[in-house]
């Protein structure tokens, strides 16, 4: 009779495909936490995130760095979901996005981000290195942000009931004491400024999904805006309010805004920053660069005596360099956003009842 | 930008503004035939610069204001079976059917999906063996070379699962039905630059000399639109009638050759029904008996769906420029852009939408 050979003994059962995220990652079982450890932990560790309870306990007093820490202060609180095709585009990717959108709708409030959470909605079969790509561009983001990430969560769901990835963050901040902006402040004679040049992000995504080449290389704009919105209060206490123009654009933005402070806007197409590749591309499709999507630009309404002072100190910082005033706020046509054209003449820039559509001719 | 930021030089618009205030000395009524210029003339704001003598009314230039509602209808059925693909220029999306749009289609489960080249659907023909990939042909003389040649490719590269629903129509047919009317008030034609880009001129000199107008091919730029207003106005003052070409940097008197050629080739001139205008003979076309088998109306069955516009809209009378939209009595109540009862309502190109959005502000609408 042959004796048993214990040490070769191995299990049957064929090892898993471990390139690619399988539905037992979202399991809650040995897989989940296989990814934590090798993937997010590396990543994000910090004390919170690694004692693995179910959820963060923080202490906001020990994390104001640049200000003590005041009963006037109030919490700032905001989530997002991000969701974009494709996974990676010039100049980010979406795991950028959900830091930098967060962090930003956190800033353009005048609060300090100061903690995320982290939700994925992970495909099955999505690859596991485009996991730890998002990861770690992830990662880049909260530490350039400043922020901590402390709680997460990981679902996958089968192959085809998602695009590769969903990420939901959710933000806190704190906005210090004497800051209240709200696009309910607004009023007229106010200027209306923008950071940058509009609608980079959203055509450097189109370029990718749509194949469309420029001569040089379009990037997203994605950035955290904290530190500009830090300046600028500090420059400019009397700003009324703040918008990062994201779904929309320009133009859903100051709607937003002109309906809730009950003030028309006027636009000046001539003073309004576009690229020319961003012009170039949106005149071959049909769209209108003002309702194009940014990820990294700001819009800040300010009484008319502060615009001037509040360009000196975005100018020099290197996200605000493309800074300009583009408009106005007027008592006329309250509700209502127009835009006087570059040849002279004036047109209404409604809210569009959905999506922008690449018109046929 | 070139070729793009000298024909919207705010100094030479102002030039041709004091052209034309010098030259108009009584009321004229031009229409631009394509929606293309409408949506130019709006975007820009041009129409506020004209003096009042000159009114601007908008053609019949939109294909998605003019494909008819028993078209979108057999879109939904097609583009809602399990076996399509059915793939669209983005804003034909959005043009509400008897029952549903193509954007509910999609809701439900539809494979949907907008493309920027017809010729996108072979590539998704190839790589989806198991399915139909069907493109909605919809346009004008301008979209026609395109998707002609997405038909002759599939042949040449034997392409049995691809299709095309079509509703091409035609420019000059319409133009004489305006112009036939007893009740058409235009007297001078911007005519559609890029149609002519393909089609050339020579089909406008029979009209313009039948009907005695004026008629000038333009383009879409500001200044474009500009010299076609001046050009067409100078007709009119002196009493002349005929053609003009206001866009010789893109527009030939023969044409594009090889785009009629191709388009030739595959289609052939049939009636066609506009939408809220009717049936107007040899005004569009249709595939050739040779590539009758590329028609998804023949292979879907669905050519026998009919279906009843609502009563209450007036936009076959605002394409002939008879109304302006807000003469409508739905305009802003029963309709808007998010409960349009007329593609005129949906479309950016459409004129009712334009209208929608500039007459609230002047408080017309509700």
């Amino acid at each position: 009779m042959m004796s048993a050979d214990f040490a070769n003994l191995s299990c049957p059962v064929p090892v898993a495909d471990r390139d690619r995220v399988l539905l037992g990652h979202g399991s809650g079982g040995r897989l989940t936490a296989d990814l934590l450890r090798s993937v997010f932990l590396p990543a994000f560790g910090n004390d919170v995130l690694n004692a693995l309870e179910d959820q963060a306990t923080v202490n906001l007093k020990l994390d104001i760095r640049h200000s003590t820490f005041d009963i006037d202060h109030r919490l700032a609180f905001t989530t997002d979901s991000y969701v974009v095709r494709p996974l990676f585009f010039p100049g980010g990717d979406i795991g950028t996005l959900a830091v930098n959108g967060t962090v930003n709708d956190l800033a353009v409030g005048g609060a300090r981000p100061l903690y995320l959470s982290a939700a994925f909605i992970l495909e099955e079969g999505l690859p596991l290195a485009d996991l730890r790509r998002i990861v770690e561009s992830m990662r880049a983001a909260c530490t350039t942000a400043g922020v901590t990430l402390v709680t997460g969560d990981t679902k996958v769901v089968d192959r085809g009931k998602c695009d590769g990835a969903f990420i939901t963050t959710a933000g806190i901040g704190l906005v210090p004491a004497g800051v209240s902006l709200s696009i309910h402040n607004a009023r007229p004679g106010d200027q209306v400024i923008v950071s940058g040049t509009l609608g980079d992000h959203g055509i450097a995504v189109m370029s990718v999904r749509e194949g469309i080449e420029f001569e040089t290389l379009l990037e997203s704009d994605t950035a955290p805006l904290h530190e500009l919105t830090r300046v600028m209060l500090e420059a400019c206490p009397a700003i009324r309010c703040m918008r990062d123009p994201t779904r929309g654009g320009l133009a859903s933005a100051l709607n937003e805004l002109a309906a809730a402070s009950t003030v028309g806007v006027k636009v000046t197409e001539r003073d309004v920053p576009v690229r020319a590749e961003v012009r170039a591309a949106c005149e071959m499709l049909g769209l209108d660069p003002l309702y194009v999507a940014c990820e990294g630009r700001l819009i800040a309404v300010c009484p008319p005596g502060d615009a001037d002072r509040l360009l000196t100190v975005m100018q020099p910082h290197p996200l605000g360099r493309g800074s300009a005033v583009v408009g106005e706020l007027v008592g006329d046509h309250p509700g209502i956003v127009t835009l006087r054209t570059a040849i002279g003449g004036e047109r209404v820039v409604p809210l569009l009842a959905g999506d922008q559509l690449p018109r046929i001719c | 930008m070139r070729f793009l930021d000298e024909y919207r030089d705010p100094a030479a618009v102002g030039r041709l503004i004091t052209a034309i205030r010098a030259a108009v000395t009584r009321p004229w009524v031009l229409m631009e035939v394509c929606g293309g210029q409408t949506h130019s003339i709006v975007r820009h704001g041009i129409d506020e610069l004209l003096p009042p003598e000159v009114t601007l009314v908008h053609g019949p230039g939109c294909p998605v204001c003019v494909t008819p509602l028993e078209l979108i209808d057999r879109a939904v059925a097609v583009a809602s079976r399990p076996d399509v693909i059915f793939c669209s220029f983005g804003d034909m999306l959005r043009v509400p059917g008897s029952g549903r749009d193509l954007f509910a289609v999609k809701a439900a489960g539809g494979d949907v999906r907008v493309v920027y080249s017809p010729l996108d659907c072979l590539r998704l023909a190839e790589q989806n063996p198991g399915k139909t990939v069907v493109f909605f042909a919809v346009g004008f003389e301008t979209t026609a070379p395109a998707n002609a040649m997405a038909v002759k490719q599939a042949k040449q590269r034997g392409l049995t699962n691809f299709a095309v629903l079509v509703s091409h129509v035609l420019v000059p047919p319409a133009m004489e039905a305006i112009l036939s009317s007893a009740a058409n008030r235009v007297q001078g034609f911007l005519a559609a630059g890029h149609v002519c880009t393909v089609m050339g001129t020579a089909e406008y000199g029979p009209l313009a000399e039948r009907f005695r107008v004026p008629i000038v091919v333009t383009g879409f730029e500001p200044v474009d639109l500009l010299e076609g207003v001046l050009q067409c106005v100078e007709m009119l003052e002196a009493g002349r009638s005929g053609v003009e070409n206001a866009y010789r940097r893109a527009v030939q008197a023969v044409g594009n050759p090889h785009a009629r050629t191709v388009v030739e080739d595959v289609f052939e001139v049939t009636d066609r029904k506009w939408r809220g205008i009717g049936t107007i003979p040899r005004s569009g076309l249709r595939l050739r008996a040779e590539y009758a088998a590329f028609d998804a109306e023949t292979r879907f069955a669905v050519a026998g769906l009919a279906a009843e516009e609502s009563t209450l809209c007036l936009s076959g009378l605002v394409l002939q420029g008879l109304k302006k939209p807000h003469e409508c009595p739905a305009f802003g109540r029963e309709c808007t852009p998010q409960t349009p009862l007329g593609a005129t309502m949906v479309s950016s190109e459409g004129a009712c939408a334009a209208y929608y959005h500039y007459g609230r502000r002047k408080g017309v609408a509700g």
